[in-house]
Order: structure tokens, then C-alpha cells, then sequence
């Protein structure tokens, strides 16, 4: 019962987005009001497939094994936590999610967008309408979650124990949120293609858009990291995997593009530049889940595939990229850019940064893109290795980290004289090459890359806190820290991260050893005592819990449990990594295969300063989003 | 006139520096491009020593051997119309069993056995890579054997 209702919705939903996209051709010469319907249609869509959504819900936590998604996503014996997880957890419902969040922008985008003209918003609305039109109908053509099974089964095959686990709860939604939140900014960019012209205004209104989908992005990554960290079992935080990398594109292309819209606020210059990266942004993102859902890449994300839907993805992929650059081409000569600038000016270093990560963007796609083509023309299965990915991408991000930590305070604050700034760049060079040198101490260990990644996070850090502080003095004012702490805030989480990244990378310890019960091991300055060996029952497996004490200068620090599980509804085996996590380091332990009676192979794993990575990406986020807020607040207050 | 100029010099610099970061691309590239190889493939060519690529198939029941002291281990994978030999040294990934598909990857030696670095083994119960069930294709009656096999195992 609940099924049909849900497919309804679904269908409901159809045919509001066509009725809003066809609103403006057909009724247009009927009735003056045809406005009010597409802007009371764009608002609607978002409440009928969030019902839909719910009923999903609901049939999963009534173990409605009827509807074939949840008997082979679901079982009875699954915690009610991970039912409704689950509901995003397989292919057609997060589907179902994608297109729940795209009709949650069109609202959004709805309800902010009457500051526009009428004739601006109508377009800007129609084009996220045939969106969510060609979502749905993907939706339903290729992947219903209500489709009924033919003969009930008793129970269901039960979700996959990797995905049981909070990050899987998190980590869909927020990379969603992200992907899709670039078809504002995508839609408002064929507009603006439309209408021949991208006023500084409307920079201004997309930039925060283009900010929000930005720290989504870079939360729903950093989430995908942080869990592949702790239940993959490898102890890495990153692996250039194709589907990374297919987060990865769009989030390199959509960090340029939030540069480029600043200058493109403020100097009406670098138009087309900046609509063609929107295009490019959410095509990437559109790429990214062909990639991930159709199956043609091997990964955690892609269980069970259907060609047919890959093909669907594609044509689907085709049009929207296909046609986006057809109407750029056709429209691109009305839009006037002034291309005069300086060479050392602000522009030309905003330039450097967008070519810098467009670049590294498209090495990226080169290692995922490559293989795949070579592969569906039939000449050779090949795989890229990581070393490409390290060569070709490190090198390209090192002036880009170094800009960073310059640029800001070269523009952004007073205009000094030019001798003021070389004196300024010269002395907080040496200072801050001191400081490095000096912060060696405190470290075990370094290379000459623990060197760099030191000298990049405290130039970046140093400089921008002394701007924040300087500006601050000078004016006295809280309006001043608040409208530039969001930048600050993000550009010292890259710092973070790239101090995080480069330590654990260089200074990581792993060991793969064979250990006995009751045998004790050193692994940097800790003892490891393998101590016991227990057989545990969970709500859903059996598992095997190790236990593990660890003892630094004859102490007992911490008791770790790695675990291997045997998942009974699918017989399926799991390791659980047991962790002792630290702002200074991870310890990190790993259960292998048993050798021999209570002899087991192990991994432990030392990481300095892993858990830097994901505090510096969530103060991207937190930077993104509060840039987001003082300008709102700022908009507020110059309108007042 | 000189404003033209320096701009000139500016844009010649990047464009130069940009295809020689282009050429260091592409040649970094094709020095990390990994091959995939069937077990029949191997038996018809030749490689070159230490050079790296990827073998996938089944793994033979019966076929693994452990070590009781290290982590070594001996396996056979298979097409179904030829066998390698694999050892590794390492801990095995936890849907690795006899039946499974596997993906390895390392480098053979002369004497036929393949030293493996890295074992894949993929985190679903009834998968089979890509690139297995492609070269299992390849050969109609190995095909038919497959299947045939796969439902007395059921």
C-alpha cells in the first residue's frame, strides 16, 4: 500500500516540474498569472517528494519486504538507526535522496530569488525545473525504490555490513547536498547565457549559493575519508580511488569558481570564464555519479549495477553538457568581459589560482576517464597508479597553498605601496622559515616534505592571522573581523590540512606482524600486549573482539578492541578497526587472518596528527558557511 | 606599446610553462599505467622483469596454502583454460575464499609464479570484477564450465 502511495508522490512530483517547466510556452498567452504558477510550483515540489521520501522511511521500519529495494537493502535484525539509513544506502534510493535535494534547492532557490526580475527568475526556475524532470524520470524509468517484489520474501538479504555505520548515515545526504546545490549555481548560469549578460549583482546573488554547495562538498569528502579511515581497515584517508576523484573534480572546479565570482562582483570582469566553470562544476558532478552509478567503476558505492541506467546517466550526461555549451557558444559574444588588468594585479593572481585548479581538475579526470575510454573501445584494461596522482597533483597545489597565504593580504587589505609589500614579503618570509626550523624540535622525524608542509601551514596561518589582527586595529570595529573571518577560517583549515596530510604521510608508522596471544610488540614509544582473544554477540553478527593494551614508559594508556564480525544474515565477514584516536596521533589496530591456533596476523598503525585532515576540512566548512552569514548580515545591514 | 609587450612576455611565459608541465603530465602517466592481464594472456606473452601489472581470475578451490608462522600464502587463480601460481606475503582481504574472484597485482617471476603486492578482493558477496567476467567471456565453453561449476557449489 505504502509503495503505491510513494510512487505516486514520485509520479505527483513528474508532473508538477512539467507543468512548471511548461508554464511559460503554453500559458504564458492564456493568463498574466502564469508567474504565480511557476513559482508556486517550484515551492511544491520539494513537500511531495519529501513525502515520498518519508513513506520509504516508514516501509523500511515496518519491514515492508513487499518493495524490492528494501528487501535486498534491509532485514528485520537490522538496528532502526540503520533501516533508516538504508533508505539511501542502495542505488534507488539515494536516487530518490538526489532528487529530494534538488527539489529542496528549487525551493530554496524560490523563495530567495525575488530580488531578481521577473523575467530572470521565470528562466532561472524553468531550468531547474527540467532538471528535476530529468532526475525523476531516470527515477522511474530505471530505478524505482517502490517496485514490488514478485514473490514476497521472508526476509530481507540484509544491508551490507560496510555501510552499517553512522559515517554511511552522514556522508551521502552532505556530498548530495554539495553535488546538488551546484544546480543552482549551474541553472543561474545558463540564465545569465540566456539573457546575455552576468551583472555584478548577480554575481553577488550566486556567490553565496556557490559557497553553501562549496562546504557541503567539502564536508561530504571529508566524511567519505574519515570513514574510509576507519572501516575500510587500511588505515588510509585518501586513495585516489576513480570514485574520490570523482568527488574530487567538481570540488577543485567549484573552489575556483567561488574565486572567480569575486572578481567578477567586483571588477565585472572574467564573465565567461566564470559561467563556463559553473557549467563545467556541475557537469563534473553529473559525471561523478555516471561514474559512480553506473557500474562501470569498481567500488564500495556500486554493489549492484544496471547498464541500462549507466546509459540513461550518460544520455542524460550528454544533454545537459552537450546542450549547456551549445547555448554558451551561441551566447557568449553578447557578454561584454573588460578584460584590461594589470599584471600584478589581484586578477591575475585569481587567475593563476583558477588555472592552477582547473589543471589539476582535469589531471585528475585525465587518471579516471583514461582507462574507462581505453576499456569501452576494447583495446586494453588498464588501471593508473597512485604515484601519477602524487607527481602530478602535489606539485600543482604548492603555489597554489603558497598564493594562499599571500594574496589576501596583499589585496584584500590597505593598498600599500609596492616597496611596503616586498619589505612585508621579505620579513614575514624569514620569520615564518624560522619558526618552521624551530617547530622541527617537537618532531621525531622529518624530511625535507615535513619541512614544506610546516613552512605552508604557518605561512598561510601566520599571514592571515597577522591581516585579520592588522585590519582589525586599525579600524576598531567587529564588523570588519566578522565580514573576513570566514575566509580566514577557511584558508587556515587548508593550512591544517595540508600540515596534517604531509606529517602523517612522512612519519607514518605501519606494521604488519604475526602475534600470539599474550605477546607483547613496540611500535614507536608504545607496547602493544595482545592480551585476550573474546567471542562476543552483536544485534546482528558474532564477532571475534581482541582485546589490546597499550603502554607507553611502563603505563597503561588505553585497552583497544579490533574485532572481526561475521555478519549472519548474509554471512558476510567484517573487520572493525580499533582506534585510540588523538589530536597528536592515531594509534590504530587491525585484526588479519588467524595463522595458526591464537596466532593472528595484525596491523598497527602509528598516524601523527591524521585527525588535522578532517579539522581542517570541517573549518573550511565552518569558513564557507560563516562567509555566507556576514554577507547576508552585511546585505541586511546596508539595506537598512 | 610596452604594456602590450609585458603582456606578451606574460602570456608566452605560462603558455610555455604550461606545455612543458603538460609533457611532464603525460610522461608521468605512462609511467604509472598499470596492465591487466588474464591468466592465458601471461602464458602467451612475454614480460619484462619487475614490471608491474594486475592479474585477475578465480581462485582455484583447493589451491591455498598458508604458512603457520608468517603471512605467507600460495594460491592458484584461474580463467577456467589456464592457471598461475600467486604468493603473498601479506594479510588477506576479508571476502578472500577459494570460488572468489580476485584481482592481484605484482610482477612475475622466471619461473612462472606471479609475487603479488597487493591482493583485491571486493566487499560484496557476488561480485566478480569486471575484468574477470570479461575474459571469462572470451571463451564460450569455459563460460558454459563456469556456470556449471558455480551451481554445484550452490
Amino acid at each position: 500500500m505504502i509503495s503505491y502511495i510513494g510512487f505516486f508522490l514520485i509520479l505527483l512530483a513528474l508532473l508538477n516540474a512539467t507543468l512548471l517547466v511548461l508554464s511559460k510556452p503554453i500559458f504564458s498567452r492564456i493568463t498574466p498569472s502564469y508567474q504565480n504558477l511557476i513559482f508556486s510550483t517550484s515551492k511544491i515540489q520539494f513537500p511531495i517528494i519529501f513525502l515520498s521520501f518519508l513513506c520509504l522511511i516508514f516501509a523500511f521500519l515496518s519491514d515492508d519486504f513487499s518493495i524490492r529495494y528494501i528487501s535486498s537493502n534491509s532485514n528485520s535484525s537490522l538496528p532502526y538507526f540503520y533501516k533508516i539509513s538504508a533508505t539511501w544506502a542502495g542505488h534507488e534510493g539515494s536516487l530518490l535522496l538526489w532528487c529530494l535535494i534538488l527539489s529542496f534547492w528549487m525551493f530554496l532557490a524560490s523563495i530567495y530569488s525575488k530580488s531578481l526580475d521577473s523575467e530572470f527568475r521565470i528562466k532561472f526556475l524553468s531550468i531547474m525545473g527540467i532538471l528535476n524532470i530529468g532526475f525523476l524520470m531516470f527515477l522511474i524509468f530505471t530505478s524505482n525504490p517502490f517496485e514490488q517484489n514478485i514473490s514476497v520474501p521472508i526476509d530481507g538479504k540484509d544491508l551490507n555490513p560496510l555501510l552499517q555505520d553512522f559515517g554511511l548515515i552522514v556522508h551521502p545526504p552532505m556530498l548530495y547536498m554539495g553535488y546538488v546545490g551546484l544546480s543552482v549555481v549551474f541553472s543561474f548560469a545558463i540564465t545569465c547565457c540566456l539573457q546575455g549578460d552576468f551583472k555584478p549583482e548577480w554575481a553577488k546573488w550566486i556567490r553565496p549559493w556557490a559557497l553553501i554547495s562549496w562546504s557541503f562538498l567539502t564536508l561530504g569528502i571529508a566524511l567519505g575519508s574519515w570513514w574510509a579511515y576507519y572501516e575500510l581497515g587500511w588505515g588510509g584517508w585518501w586513495f585516489w580511488d576513480p570514485v574520490e576523484n570523482a568527488s574530487f573534480m567538481p570540488w577543485l572546479i567549484t573552489t575556483a569558481l567561488i574565486h572567480s565570482l569575486i572578481i567578477c562582483e567586483q571588477k565585472s570582469i572574467f564573465k565567461n570564464w566564470t559561467i563556463l566553470l559553473s557549467i563545467i562544476a556541475f557537469s563534473l558532478s553529473l559525471l561523478g555519479t555516471f561514474l559512480v552509478r553506473s557500474g562501470i567503476l569498481i567500488s564500495v558505492h556500486s554493489f549492484a549495477n544496471d547498464p541500462a541506467r549507466g546509459l540513461y546517466i550518460l544520455l542524460f550526461l550528454t544533454l545537459v553538457i552537450g546542450g549547456s555549451l551549445i547555448i554558451y557558444i551561441k551566447n557568449t559574444p553578447k557578454i561584454k568581459d573588460n578584460n584590461n588588468f594589470a599584471l600584478f594585479s589581484k586578477e591575475s593572481f585569481f587567475l593563476i589560482n583558477n588555472i592552477l585548479l582547473v589543471t589539476a581538475a582535469f589531471t585528475i579526470l585525465l587518471g579516471t576517464i583514461y582507462p574507462l575510454v581505453l576499456d569501452l573501445i576494447g583495446l586494453e584494461k588498464i588501471s593508473v597508479g597512485i604515484p601519477y596522482y602524487n607527481i602530478v597533483f602535489l606539485p600543482l597545489m604548492i603555489p597554489l597553498v603558497l598564493l594562499a597565504g599571500y594574496i589576501p593580504i596583499l589585496f584584500l587589505s590597505n593598498n600599500q605601496s609596492a616597496r611596503n609589500n616586498i619589505k612585508y614579503f621579505l620579513v614575514s618570509f624569514i620569520i615564518i622559515l624560522l619558526l618552521t626550523l624551530f617547530s622541527l624540535i617537537f618532531l621525531d622525524s622529518y624530511n625535507l616534505n615535513v619541512i614544506i608542509g610546516i613552512f605552508i601551514f604557518l605561512w598561510i596561518s601566520v599571514n592571515l592571522l597577522y591581516d585579520l589582527l592588522q585590519k582589525y586595529m586599525k579600524t576598531k570595529k567587529i564588523k570588519v573581523l566578522m565580514s573576513n573571518i570566514g575566509m580566514t577560517l577557511a584558508h587556515i583549515g587548508l593550512a591544517v590540512f595540508v600540515l596534517g596530510a604531509t606529517v602523517v604521510e612522512n612519519n607514518k608508522i605501519e606494521k604488519e606482524l604475526v602475534m600470539n596471544i599474550g605477546e607483547k610488540v613496540q611500535v614507536s614509544d608504545y607496547t602493544f600486549f595482545f592480551s585476550n582473544m573474546n567471542e562476543e554477540i552483536g544485534p546482528n553478527y558474532k564477532s571475534l573482539k581482541a582485546e589490546f593494551k597499550i603502554y607507553k614508559d611502563g603505563e597503561l594508556i588505553s585497552k583497544l578492541y579490533p574485532e572481526k564480525r561475521l555478519y549472519l544474515s548474509n554471512k558476510m565477514p567484517m573487520t572493525e578497526a580499533g582506534i585510540e584516536p588523538g589530536l597528536t596521533k592515531d594509534l590504530y589496530i587491525v585484526l588479519g587472518n588467524l595463522i595458526d591456533n591464537d596466532k593472528w596476523s595484525v596491523r598497527i598503525y602509528h598516524k601523527p596528527l591524521i585527525r588535522l585532515i578532517w579539522i581542517g576540512a570541517l573549518m573550511m566548512v565552518l569558513g564557507g558557511i560563516s562567509s555566507v552569514i556576514s554577507k547576508k548580515k552585511q546585505l541586511r545591514n546596508s539595506i537598512e | 606599446m610596452k604594456k602590450r609587450t609585458l603582456r606578451i612576455y606574460y602570456i608566452s611565459f605560462i603558455l610555455i610553462s604550461l606545455s612543458i608541465l603538460f609533457f611532464f603530465f603525460i610522461q608521468t602517466f605512462n609511467d604509472n599505467l598499470l596492465f591487466y592481464r588474464s591468466p592465458s594472456q601471461i602464458s602467451q606473452n612475454e614480460f619484462p622483469e619487475n614490471y608491474i601489472f594486475r592479474v585477475g581470475g578465480v581462485v582455484v578451490d583447493g589451491s591455498l596454502v598458508k604458512s603457520k608462522e608468517s603471512t605467507d600464502v600460495k594460491f592458484e587463480v584461474t580463467d577456467y583454460n589456464k592457471n598461475i601460481v600467486i604468493k603473498y606475503k601479506g594479510i588477506l582481504p576479508d571476502l578472500f575464499r577459494e570460488g572468489q574472484g580476485v584481482v592481484v597485482r605484482g610482477k612475475l617471476m622466471k619461473n612462472g609464479i606471479f609475487f603479488a603486492e597487493e591482493v583485491l578482493a571486493k566487499h560484496d558477496e557476488t561480485y566478480m570484477p569486471p575484468e574477470i567476467s570479461d575474459s571469462l567471456k572470451i571463451n564460450d565453453k569455459s563460460l558454459q564450465k563456469t556456470t556449471k561449476s558455480m551451481n554445484i557449489r550452490k
